[in-house]
């Protein structure tokens, strides 16, 4: 047994988490080309909405709440401190998962049974449907089963992943979890090695930017700060073209 | 003043055969690939009709452009709010069937089938399936008014005319149709580029081409809803968008794009414009009425002192502010105002512009009574019976206009956002130049009225000369004048051309690799 923690809750995080860094930065700098959401409305595009809707939404988040959990463990701590303000959360995070789930199998149906999709799928995307509809599924059973995770994911992974994150690996607390708290771990991490090589990376890459950007963008190949003053010789700044 | 430079285009719709010739040129060079079958970077419709993808005019459906509201302009489906919340699904998006499926034939069948009874056939199959299909819509399903009830009746430009309007264009004697060849407007205040989430679509500075970097492209697809005009496209295969890029491999090497040089019907014209940057912002905000004139404002006068001196200020370069002197399309534009800008509503700016077609117009316009001819007539031509007749007497001129076969309500809604006196205006320039060129080959017509007509268009006789060169004789030079691109100085600014030795080109490092 301790072979088998010691893989899955040391080796592997490990593993997924350089392939993910690795793989992820060479993709982005050398392969640009194929950094894409891979959108597929085009090709179908009204059984769309009750997928990727609902699974977007939820998957934010939820993901959003894994993070504040594990960046600031006592403010999480502190909200559920009352027991209505647990309950608000725990309901509402409850509700985002199924509404994931409801838009995975949705999305899943959909892919599966329109014939223009098929062109457009390939079998990475049937792994990543698997993986994250058993992520999500495990979730919700645990959501449901070990009351209230906002909590115990506070004071138990929080500070496993912490070991993990500071290179002193400590598995003490997590090994005594139950299996499907452990499943959890071992899916989040495989998902996260499959980043680079699967459509997800399109989380990577979200369009932040445009929020401050101006509307209007024009680029010039020449810099514009130091064109040709009509007094200055020609050898000294080159005019810009077309 | 901020003076840049644009490559821009006129498009002379009298001139325009319909023959599509400019869309398989560009087909064949840009969008002959997988997941671009269907792009039409190029294409020609015919008026009155639904045009491509079906209805495209139609913003209350595709929700393309930008809007004025409360004094503010906007884009009407997608920007930072919009298009940010609405990423996820894009409720405005086209779908593949508002364009066609595309398709091809099983041709090999023809060839390779068992003998047997029947004679083979070359059975139609999706490009995107594999599988036979039924096709039900092509690009140019309604080509010449074919599929009238289904396609030419809905034409959105109908929107403001009566049933009784209508009704009358589609009468079999008055029927008229003219061709409108569109490409992507490289737009001064382009809609594309304000919608996407990631910055990949950009207006280059030095000769105003809109494009698309493939490598940033991350398919959130809002530019496809954002362009009034439809002419950005989402590849479905390699999750990109694509567009027409004006054939700048070729501008850059003095060659006219593919389109124009192919163009049989020498409608084209491709020429640089400088103009004013500084006040776009303040043109798009303006009134509906006015913003026709105001676009028209902002293209500069190149052989103005003041106006070249801030060019080179700006850097533009001595041989583009050459080209731009001798450019067709500043004649066209700003020197004779015979163009326009198509749907100018959508405040996108675009900078093609279209010489709005006479013919179809002028020729309807007397009913005559001619028992007498049909009487002179051989007994087969006898049946012969139609009774309308192409009017060129001049002395109507002008009043016939307003009772024409093609209403000019109808081309005041393409091409000059409601306006009908401007396009009367550019049709008395047209005819005016007809007029007077008749004058001098033929000679029925005197002097004084020649003059008066050319008085009354607001051209002057060796303007109209101008007019008729350019039109009817103009050679390859005239039509194209495309600015050099310095690309030994371009070459300079990368690297040491010896470092560069046994790769694929200048600054290109790595090879194009498709799909995921
Ligand atoms: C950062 C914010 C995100 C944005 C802006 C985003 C955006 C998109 C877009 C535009 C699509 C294409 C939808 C279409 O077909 O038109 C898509 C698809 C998809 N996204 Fe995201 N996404 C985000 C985060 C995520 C996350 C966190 C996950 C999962 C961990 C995810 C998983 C998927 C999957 C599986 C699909 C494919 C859906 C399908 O076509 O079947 N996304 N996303
Ligand atoms: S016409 Fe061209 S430049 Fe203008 S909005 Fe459309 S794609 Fe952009
Ligand atoms: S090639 Fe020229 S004449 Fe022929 S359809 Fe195109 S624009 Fe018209």
């Amino acid at each position: 047994m301790n072979v088998l923690d010691n893989f899955f809750l040391i080796a592997l995080p490990y593993i997924a988490l350089a392939v993910f860094l690795v793989g992820s930065i060479y993709r982005y700098t050398y392969k640009g080309f194929q950094l894409s959401s891979l959108s597929s409305q085009f090709l179908e595009g009204r059984r769309l909405f009750y997928g990727s809707v609902p699974f977007h939404w939820g998957v934010l988040f939820l993901f959003t709440g894994h993070l504040i959990a594990l960046l600031f463990p006592r403010g999480v701590l502190a909200w559920n401190s009352q027991p209505v303000r647990l309950m608000i959360l725990e309901i509402t995070a409850f509700i985002f998962g199924i509404s994931m789930l409801i838009g995975l199998v949705n999305l899943l149906i959909r892919r599966y049974t329109t014939p223009r999709l098929k062109t457009v799928t390939n079998r990475m995307d049937l792994v990543i449907y698997i993986l994250l509809i058993t992520q999500t599924f495990v979730g919700l059973w645990i959501a449901y089963n070990f009351r209230w995770g906002s909590s115990w994911f506070s004071s138990l992974l929080t500070p496993y992943l912490y070991s993990i994150f500071t290179l002193q690996p400590d598995t003490a607390a997590v090994v005594l979890l139950p299996w499907t708290v452990k499943l959890h771990i071992i899916l989040a991490f495989t998902i996260v090695g499959l980043i680079p090589f699967s459509r997800l990376i399109h989380f990577l890459v979200p369009p932040i930017n445009y929020i401050w950007r101006p509307y209007q963008q024009v680029k010039w190949y020449w810099d514009r700060r130091k064109v040709r003053s009509p007094r200055t010789p020609w050898t000294l700044q080159r005019p810009k073209n077309n | 003043m901020d003076v840049r430079s644009q490559v821009s285009m006129v498009f002379h719709l009298d001139k325009c055969i319909g023959c599509h010739t400019c869309s398989i040129a560009c087909k064949n060079i840009w969008t002959d690939r997988k997941g671009a079958e269907y792009m039409w970077w190029n294409n020609v419709e015919t008026k009155p009709g639904t045009g491509y993808p079906t209805k495209w005019e139609d913003q209350s459906i595709y929700r393309g452009g930008w809007q004025k509201e409360n004094g503010k302009v906007t884009l009407k489906g997608a920007g930072k709010r919009r298009g940010l919340t609405n990423i996820f699904y894009n409720p405005n998006l086209p779908v593949i069937d508002d364009y066609y499926e595309p398709f091809t034939y099983k041709y090999l069948d023809l060839i390779e089938s068992p003998e047997g009874d029947d004679q083979p056939t070359a059975r139609p199959v999706s490009l995107i399936t594999g599988e036979p299909i039924d096709i039900k819509m092509g690009p140019n399903w309604d080509d010449d008014l074919s599929g009238t009830p289904d396609y030419a009746r809905n034409d959105p430009n109908f929107k403001n005319m009566s049933e009784a309007e209508q009704e009358v264009m589609f009468q079999l004697e008055k029927m008229a149709f003219f061709y409108l060849p569109r490409i992507c407007n490289h737009c001064l205040n382009p809609a594309c580029v304000a919608s996407c989430p990631s910055g990949a679509i950009y207006k280059r500075g030095e000769d105003g081409v809109v494009l698309i970097n493939q490598e940033v492209c991350r398919a959130w697809r809002m530019c496809v809803t954002a362009c009034p005009y439809k002419k950005s496209y989402y590849n479905w295969h390699t999750g990109k968008s694509e567009k027409c890029i004006l054939c700048f491999p070729r501008i850059e090497a003095g060659l006219a794009p593919a389109c124009m040089h192919s163009c049989v019907g020498r409608i084209r014209y491709l020429g640089v414009l400088l103009y004013d940057a500084s006040k776009i912002e303040d043109v798009v905000h303006d009134d509906e009425k006015n913003l026709i004139n105001r676009h028209l404002d902002i293209i500069l006068d190149p052989f103005d002192e003041k106006v070249i001196r801030a060019a080179k200020m700006n850097g533009v370069a001595d041989s583009t502010i050459h080209a731009a002197q001798n450019s067709p399309v500043y004649k066209y534009v700003k020197e004779w105002k015979l163009a326009l800008p198509l749907h100018a509503e959508f405040r996108t700016l675009p900078m093609l512009f279209y010489v709005p077609p006479l013919l179809p117009v002028m020729a309807t316009l007397k009913q005559v009574d001619n028992t007498e001819q049909s009487e002179k007539m051989n007994p087969i031509a006898k049946y012969w019976d139609d009774n309308w007749l192409y009017d060129t007497s001049t002395a109507e001129l002008w009043g016939t206009l307003d009772q024409v076969r093609f209403p000019l309500k109808y081309l005041a809604s393409m091409l000059s956002a409601g306006n009908e006196d401007m396009i009367k205006d550019k049709w008395k320039k047209l005819m005016a130049v007809r007029i007077h060129r008749r004058r001098v080959t033929v000679g029925d017509i005197s002097n004084e009225k020649a003059d008066e007509v050319l008085k009354e268009a607001g051209l002057t006789a060796e303007q109209a000369e101008g007019v008729f060169y350019l039109t009817a004789l103009a050679k390859f030079e005239d039509r194209f004048v495309i600015p050099p691109a310095h690309r030994e100085q371009a070459i300079e600014m990368m690297d040491f051309t010896g470092d560069a030795k046994g790769e694929i080109g200048f600054g290109i490092k790595s090879k194009v690799r498709r799909g995921i």
